[in-house]
């Protein structure tokens, strides 16, 4: 039975960073300002609310979303990955080390949106996916290499003010590069 | 009692040290000002006018009292009286945009008009955007241009507003090769990713607000103005800034949230919009700039005339001083230099990270490009051949200028020697190349402040200072600078920031950050050094040695003080579409001696992206209807991507300043500096077409027509 | 924004069902428009229908060679999935084209084709606009208007349609399906989106109502040789100013088929078929190119700062024709 069309709020759950977190949300309420307001998870920013920056920028089902957009009451049941739910432990996230080995970021907002693309690009790429600079989209071209011009383009929805791109394409070819050996798959 | 068995360290400056926060940063545990919790909050939204110019004739804040959650909304006809007949920290009266609703006057676009309060974002957004104000509208003028009769000299800015040295029409007339062209600048916003936030409440008595601002000790100070409370009373933090770029001082969120919990007596949070942002976080005035350059056949520069005029509001005087660098840059013995402004119906203009000379560089910089061109000699031989003596305008000797090194290292390493100077003959498949070049330099800076370092009783240290980090590396950069005049390892030192309470220090801001803060932290760590006499017991609350630089900065001998750079730039051309992509720069700096290699070239390569930004993307388009802006956000307003960043690299050369205690002379600004004009020379070089307004968007390079050559 | 009801819909009739008739209602896809323009309070909906749980997420191929898409199918999905990329590179391309990734995961087909303008008059409500609020008039006709349109606009409204997507689905004669509480209807693209005219604020010529259950494309060999080049102000992660999908079957040096689409020129996807038949049979050389793109400009109206899209889009469909024209030679 579908609830009352008149209910502006519903209880849901929510599944993050492999936790469940029982919630009642207003329907205004978005992905993003149920993790920030609600459970207190504020690693995922807020930089402009409309899709424009991917500051906000999550996984949701293993995929890359930005959570300004995303209705929190249309998440329930969908395993969102913060940037709180990377590392395991003390042991940091490869594409987050990479980021504070290589100075990947300035002032570090757009960051956890930054390392959570990253991590999604590096996926992405590895199961064949092309991107806008990919030469021929064919399948019979085979996989493009993720080269600093792909790792550009795949990387754009994020962006970042202070301009730390040129360390932020190193530290995702870097942690790309170390998944690749790990998997006996080829970044570049 | 602990005994202190410190080895002596040194060498922790100059030497690469990743972000002592960064873990916090790449795991999402730093938190912003937005991102504190607070018992019992209400979150306020600001309501800003729809208007360019009039008068506020009704809040119909009744109807919006009575909607779910909404617990007060503030507005001219209800909100505390603040002052604002005070001296800022420019030392000119304040922007009274910060002094929300205290009149019905409406002075421009987005002017905030309403506060509503409610006990949840939602609550407050919804009531925000139904309460009704109505409004006496009146015509409005926002239009800038470089022969408007009511533009006027203004001495609110750094340095004269017209600095007349020659007769310039008789050296133009004797000069064999004259440049004289118009230069334009857009308006174009900060947009720091993380928006500006407050959270305002009163602990018996004591103002404290936790906020995003470049310095706590000028909001606090600020504010206590406003409110006319004693400076002790307010304490404000902010620990991690995501931005400023010269936006993050006191505005009117700020000021709307203390009034909030004033009202209400709980904790008050307000945070901009992204599209609020464009309306009330300043920006960078558009600038129309004319520059005539008079020369010698040899390129030897007899005048120099640089001319600006920008628009601010009808309630703020802000000059963007785009006429300053050539005060620095090139002499000649007529040298007219002039920076003017039109108060029109606009928002108040303010710093933008290298204010003056980001956009004065643009111009002054394409001008001595033009001259290379008519003259035949290279870009780069002809600044050598105009490196003055002294200051051009002052007359004072220069605390070093390294600039015709920071060209000759640059140029080797970017190939400028195999440069053909015909512009219009590379190609690559559809695109056409060009290489240019700009000279830089920016201010350098030290203003008096505190500092407080312990020597705790385990053996570590702590530094408290008012500084901030608004992703320059100052945290880590203090660090290292603590540690050598400690003799300690970094990791002994933990640098504490962003609290009014940690005394007066200077701001982020003017490149002169590290530097006034490092001169603080280093006098009060030698001394504390030299306190701590080898094999002495610490007492449990530790030893604790304060400075003060006021004394020593004060003593600092006159002198052009500045930084100095060369910047590189290849550029890519498609005639057919209007694309330009830039696809490498170098940037050599001689910008004092460097505290954290990796923290610094990242800084470098970020203002030279906003170069690329600037020279290509940015632009805010005002509506000349309704006054107000034309796609408030950061779809409508571009700002560079990754795709948009090449290869970029910076670098510099040994600069080290002697007159400061750490040979610091600052290095947030000047990346920007010359950037826009190496890119848009490398676009004539590519296509044999000047492009003297920025940004170079793809219609204005088809409407340009096609390549000459 | 206002408050609002929200159910989720499990099939297609339930999610028609659920909507009924009720013109407070909006079906949510990904979202990725419809809440941006909720959140700056252009669409203010009583109720939402999440659409986005429908079993339509499925790319299949058809008997007879073509691919039926459905409409709950991510961006993302569309651009990565094989046959796409075999059978329509142009598509793959033009999806690849626009926003980023993480909106292209979000995305769906159906709300792809139903995404508003971005005409910046229209996104703000302190503004006019015939679009949004029919009769306040069009400020961007004397007031900013450098990537509006240069075809098919009217006094009324100069926006262009945003899609990157619609512009190789308008040159692949792309049909869409919908459902309606009568039962299932079909669209072929071209004839989905209506005349601007005076009455800008209807878009499509959908029923009240219906629900986008997916685009068919039927088989089009020529479309194995195809592109989408886009011009944007930045590389990436912008509106197009100018776009075009095209494909080009040469034999013996003449043009034997060829479809050609325009993107951010007009209220719609701007299927250029003027050009097409300029030509068809015709030498495929750059003669022949540049008159074909005049034939279909010869109909452009700019405004006073956007002439420039008229050269833009003759040298882009030049450009794109001779670089498919020198792949289809190797």
């Amino acid at each position: 039975m579908a609830p009352a069309p008149t209910s502006t709020s519903s209880a849901v759950t929510l599944h993050v960073n492999g936790e469940k977190y029982p919630l009642s949300v207003d329907h205004r309420t978005t992905l993003l300002d149920a993790l920030r307001e609600r459970l207190d998870l504020t690693g995922t920013k807020k930089g402009c609310d409309q899709g424009q920056c991917g500051a906000c920028t999550v996984l949701i089902d293993g995929r890359r979303a930005v959570a300004c957009l995303q209705l929190a009451v249309a998440a329930e049941g969908r395993e969102i990955t913060t940037v709180e739910g990377l590392a395991e432990g003390e042991r940091l996230h490869p594409v987050q080390q990479a980021f504070l080995d290589l100075d990947g970021y300035q002032c570090g907002y757009c960051t956890p949106g930054q390392i959570c693309s990253a991590v999604a690009v590096i996926e992405e790429h590895a199961a064949g996916w092309p991107s806008a600079v990919t030469g021929d989209v064919r399948p019979e071209a085979g996989v493009p290499p993720l080269t600093a011009e792909e790792i550009r383009e795949r990387m754009s929805g994020n962006l970042c003010r202070c301009g730390a791109y040129v360390n932020i394409v190193e530290a995702v070819a870097r942690a790309a590069g170390a998944r690749a050996a790990r998997t006996g798959g080829s970044a570049a | 009692m602990t005994t202190l068995a410190t080895p002596a360290v040194k060498g922790s400056v100059g030497t690469a040290h990743t972000r002592v926060e960064g873990r916090d940063k790449v795991t999402g545990a730093a938190r912003y000002a937005g991102e504190i919790p607070f018992a019992d909050l209400a979150h306020g939204w600001l309501v800003l006018s729809t208007v360019a110019r009039g008068r506020i004739r009704s809040v119909a804040d009744a109807d919006v009292l009575a909607m779910p959650g909404v617990l007060a909304v503030l507005h001219h006809g209800y909100a505390p009286r603040v002052s604002t007949d005070y001296t800022g920290i420019l030392g000119g009266p304040p922007d009274p945009t910060a002094a929300v609703f205290q009149d019905d006057r409406v002075p421009h676009h987005g002017w905030p008009v309403a506060l509503v309060v409610a006990e949840t974002p939602e609550q407050a957004r919804e009531a925000a955007e139904a309460l009704v104000v109505t409004y006496a509208r009146e015509p409005h003028d926002t239009e800038l241009s470089g022969d408007r009769p009511d533009a006027y000299a203004v001495e609110s800015g750094p340095g004269p507003a017209v600095a007349e040295k020659g007769d310039l029409e008789a050296e133009l007339a004797a000069s064999a090769i004259v440049v004289d062209a118009e230069y334009t600048t857009p308006e174009e916003h900060h947009n720091p990713m993380e928006p500006h936030a407050a959270t305002a409440r009163w602990d018996g008595g004591r103002l404290e607000v936790v906020d995003s601002n470049q310095g706590t000790g000028w909001v606090a100070a600020e504010l206590a103005q406003m409110f006319s409370l004693d400076p002790s009373a307010v304490r404000v933090r902010s620990e991690h800034v995501g931005g400023g770029f010269g936006s993050k001082g006191l505005r009117a969120h700020q000021v709307a949230a203390v009034m909030a919990a004033t009202v209400l007596q709980r904790p008050v949070r307000v945070v901009l919009t992204r599209r609020q942002m464009f309306s009330l976080a300043g920006h960078r005035s558009p600038t129309v700039q004319r520059v005539r350059l008079g020369a010698d056949p040899d390129g030897r520069l007899r005048a120099l005339e640089h001319r600006s005029v920008n628009r601010t509001s009808t309630v703020y005087e802000f000059v963007e001083s785009a006429a300053g660098p050539a005060r620095v840059m090139y002499d000649a013995a007529a040298h007219h230099t002039a920076n003017r402004v039109v108060r029109l119906d606009a928002p108040s203009p303010t710093w933008m990270r290298a204010p003056g000379e980001a956009p004065g560089s643009f111009a002054l910089e394409s001008a001595l490009d033009e001259l290379a061109e008519k003259t035949g000699v290279d870009p780069i031989e002809l600044r050598v051949r105009n490196e003055p003596e002294r200051g051009p305008v002052s007359g004072l000797p220069f605390g070093g200028r390294n600039l015709i090194a920071c060209f000759r290292e640059g140029a080797r390493r970017f190939g400028w020697a195999e440069r053909d100077p015909r512009p219009g003959v590379r190609r690559d498949g559809r695109w056409l190349l060009g290489t240019g070049t700009a000279a830089a330099s920016f201010p350098a800076l030290a203003l008096p402040s505190t500092a407080a370092v312990t020597a705790e009783a385990d053996g570590t240290f702590t530094v408290r200072i008012n500084a901030a980090d608004i992703g320059t590396g100052a945290r880590t950069a203090l660090t290292l600078i603590a540690a050598d005049a400690l003799h300690t390892a970094p990791d002994r030192v933990r640098v504490r920031i962003g609290d009014s309470d940690f005394g007066q220090a200077w701001i982020a801001g003017g490149s002169g950050g590290t530097r006034s803060w490092g001169w603080a932290v280093t006098a009060a760590a030698e001394e504390l050094r030299q306190r701590l006499a080898p094999g002495a017991g610490i007492p449990p609350e530790g030893i604790t040695v304060r400075s003060d630089t006021t004394e020593a900065v004060g003593a600092l001998a006159q002198k052009e003080r500045h930084s100095f750079g060369a910047q590189f730039a290849e550029v890519a051309v498609d005639t057919a579409t209007g694309e330009v992509r830039v696809r490498r720069m170098l940037g050599i700096f001689a910008a004092g001696r460097i505290v954290n290699p990796l923290t610094a070239r990242n800084q470098f390569v970020g203002g030279m992206v906003w170069g690329i930004s600037m020279a290509l993307h940015e632009e805010a388009v005002r509506d000349r209807a309704s006054g107000g802006h034309y796609g408030a956000d950061l779809a409508g307003y571009h700002v560079a991507t990754h795709a948009d960043v090449p290869r970029v690299e910076a670098d510099w050369i040994d600069d080290t300043d002697p007159d400061d205690p750490v040979g610091i002379k600052g290095i947030g600004e000047i990346g920007v500096v010359g950037a826009a004009a190496a890119v848009a020379n490398a676009v004539w070089h590519a296509t044999g077409v000047r492009h003297r307004s920025l940004p170079i968007r793809p219609d204005r390079v088809l409407q340009a027509g096609a390549p000459r050559a | 924004m206002r408050e609002f009801a929200y159910q989720r819909a499990h099939d297609t009739a339930g999610a028609v069902a659920l909507l009924g008739a009720d013109p407070q209602a909006r079906f949510l896809g990904g979202g990725t428009n419809l809440v941006d323009l909720m959140k700056t309070g252009v669409e203010r909906p009583a109720r939402l229908v999440d659409v986005r749980a429908l079993p339509l997420d499925r790319i299949e191929p058809t008997r007879d060679g073509g691919l039926r898409i459905g409409a709950t199918v991510t961006n993302g999905d569309l651009a990565a999935h094989p046959e796409v990329r075999r059978r329509y590179p142009a598509l793959a391309q033009a999806v690849l084209a626009g926003a980023s990734g993480q909106l292209r995961n979000m995305a769906t087909v159906g709300g792809n084709l139903l995404q508003r303008t971005r005409c910046g008059y229209f996104t703000d409500v302190t503004q006019p606009c015939n679009k949004r609020v029919p009769g306040s008039g069009c400020p961007a006709i004397e007031g900013e208007h450098h990537n509006h349109a240069i075809l098919g606009a009217s006094g009324h409204c100069v926006a262009v349609h945003p899609s990157d997507m619609g512009v190789a689905l308008a040159a692949f004669d792309a049909v869409v399906t919908y459902e309606t509480a009568d039962g299932p209807g079909e669209l072929p693209l071209a004839d989905l989106y209506l005349p601007v005219g005076d009455t800008p604020h209807l878009e499509t010529a959908l029923p009240a109502g219906a629900l986008i259950t997916g685009v068919t494309l039927p088989p089009a060999p020529v479309a194995a040789v195809s592109r989408y080049r886009k011009v944007r102000e930045r590389a990436s992660y912008a509106f197009a100013i100018g776009s075009v999908a095209a494909a080009l079957d040469v034999r013996d040096g003449t043009v034997h088929d060829v479809r050609l689409a325009l993107g951010a020129v007009a209220s719609r996807p701007w299927r250029a078929r003027a050009a097409e038949r300029a030509l068809r049979g015709a030498p495929a050389d750059a003669g022949t190119f540049a008159a074909a793109a005049d034939a279909e400009l010869a109909a452009a109206e700019p405004l006073p700062h956007n002439g420039y899209k008229v050269t833009l889009m003759r040298n882009l469909v030049v450009a794109v024709l001779t670089e498919l024209a020198e792949e289809a030679a190797r």
